[in-house]
């Protein structure tokens, strides 16, 4: 599956992609498929969005997909079948804070 | 013709300040990383053009950054720092039991000898290094289990280790210092540890001479003399005569024994600086007034340096590892403030000028001498 995900900035820049990109993901489409996918092809990510060690996302991070917080959905649930056709994309959202 | 180049992290990203041996007109670039918090980033000795950046937010936790051609171009390295075993407890603010967990870099202390080599100092306190350039990293865990660990209690920083110093004459000698256990020597390559607090005294803890417990800021020491340590601790400057075994307070006629920085000049190994600041409950300097002391006796008869920085008025704070100094013929000094001023003084500290003075909080300066 051709699937989109859009970064907050700094992991943009890190990654040196634009506003959103494509991911190819294999079998089901979930949270874990999804980032796992993003790690593989871009490694500089690997630690920013999930803990090391417990794979945790991170506190300040969320994810939503089709207008939903799915931030506390198990990370092995179906994401929706929009995000999985690519007809929505995928948003990893950082927490607004000043400062 | 020589030239310096001054490498500042700040709450917002790293800046790279150069000039030539004159040091009197700079260029900056930056910010690097701009919006992460850059703890500290720092060069190679054995080669200059590596250098290497801790970059790290609450949002996405730790990255390290590389550079190999001075600091035009970087690419993000290993990020891995997993503590050996399982790490068990410290002390948490309230004394209870609390488990170790990773937090951030601090500190990148590069080797003298191997480019590829780079030890971090952590939050919650541990050693780590890293012998391909930063691509990966292992824990050292000899200091961490060394027996005092579990005594460990952080400072109101958060339980980091700060400060590496590597023995130029012995490589298998470091000394670390954490924020708020101690000081303490491997004389075996970071097998094993021993705190060296002998001599320090602090009244914010229940046993004021204790062995482990003391909230040291800094220590710095003279490569020509790797025994003779200084040390600027949460209050009272000490030096050591014998590489930390016993200390001895050399604060003297200085205003406030509080502060966080301490260095020692290039080519004169009792001239050393400190910034005292008013107390540990007002972090910024007395009276208003920012002025670097130097002691040209290694401690205890200071004078204050005050030509060029501001007298009135100012109320920044100067953090633990925001000095540094060049090795140019007349060594220069240079510090940072979290009001965002760089100053540096081309003359040992007699004059003062800011470099840059609208930088974000400055954390870190370092300085490299270059030819």
């Amino acid at each position: 599956m051709r699937i989109r995900v859009v970064l907050p900035p700094h992991l943009r820049k890190l990654a040196q992609v634009g506003a959103e990109l494509e991911l190819d993901v294999e079998g089901a489409v979930t949270q874990r498929s999804v980032l796992d996918a993003l790690e593989a092809a871009y490694p500089m990510l690997r630690g920013t969005i999930r803990e090391y060690g417990t794979q945790k996302r991170r506190p300040f991070l969320r994810f939503f997909a089709c207008n939903e917080d799915v931030s506390h959905e198990p990370p092995e649930t179906p994401l929706p079948l929009a995000i999985a056709t690519g007809a929505e994309p995928f948003l990893i959202v950082g927490a607004i804070a000043g400062g | 013709m020589s030239r310096v180049r001054v490498l500042v992290g700040t709450r917002k990203g790293a800046f790279i300040l150069t000039s030539d041996g004159m040091r009197e007109r700079w260029d900056v670039t930056g910010p690097h990383f701009g919006g992460w918090e850059i703890y500290h980033l720092k060069g190679s000795p054995a080669d200059p053009n590596r250098l290497y950046a801790s970059q790290s937010t609450s949002w996405f936790g730790q990255l390290i950054q590389r550079s190999d051609d001075g600091g035009t171009t970087w690419q993000p390295v290993g990020n891995t720092f997993t503590y050996a075993g399982v790490p068990g407890t410290h002390q948490w603010y309230d004394g209870t039991p609390h488990p170790w967990e990773f937090k951030r870099v601090w500190h990148l202390e590069p080797s003298l000898t191997d480019p590829e080599m780079v030890y971090a100092g952590v939050e919650d306190a541990a050693i780590f290094r890293s012998t391909d350039g930063g691509a990966n990293w292992e824990e050292l865990p000899g200091l961490r289990e060394h027996g005092s660990g579990p005594r460990w209690q952080p400072g109101a920083g958060g339980m980091c280790l700060h400060t590496i110093l590597i023995d130029p004459s012995n490589h298998q000698r470091l000394f670390i210092a954490i924020s708020a256990a101690g000081a303490f020597r491997t004389d075996d390559g970071c097998r094993t540890w021993r705190p060296i607090n002998q001599g320090l005294r602090s009244e914010h803890i229940p046993d004021p001479t204790a062995d482990v417990g003391h909230c040291v800021h800094r220590i710095a020491m003279h490569a020509s003399r790797p025994g003779v340590l200084f040390m600027q601790k949460h209050w009272d400057v000490m030096r050591s005569d014998d590489s930390g075994d016993s200390w001895q307070e050399v604060s003297g006629n200085l205003p406030t024994d509080f502060g966080f920085v301490i260095d020692v000049h290039a080519h004169e190994p009792e001239t050393i600086y400190v910034v005292p600041i008013k107390s540990d409950s007002e972090h910024y300097p007395p009276d208003g007034r920012l002025r670097v002391y130097r002691s040209r006796t290694g401690g205890n008869e200071w004078e204050a340096l005050e030509k060029g920085l501001p007298q009135r008025d100012c109320y920044v704070n100067v953090l633990r590892d925001a000095m540094a100094v060049d090795s140019l013929d007349s060594c220069g000094v240079y510090f940072g403030t979290t009001g965002g001023q760089v100053y540096a003084s081309n003359d040992a500290g007699d004059n003062w000028t800011p470099i840059v003075r609208d930088l974000p909080a400055v954390l870190s300066v370092e300085v490299q001498t270059l030819s």
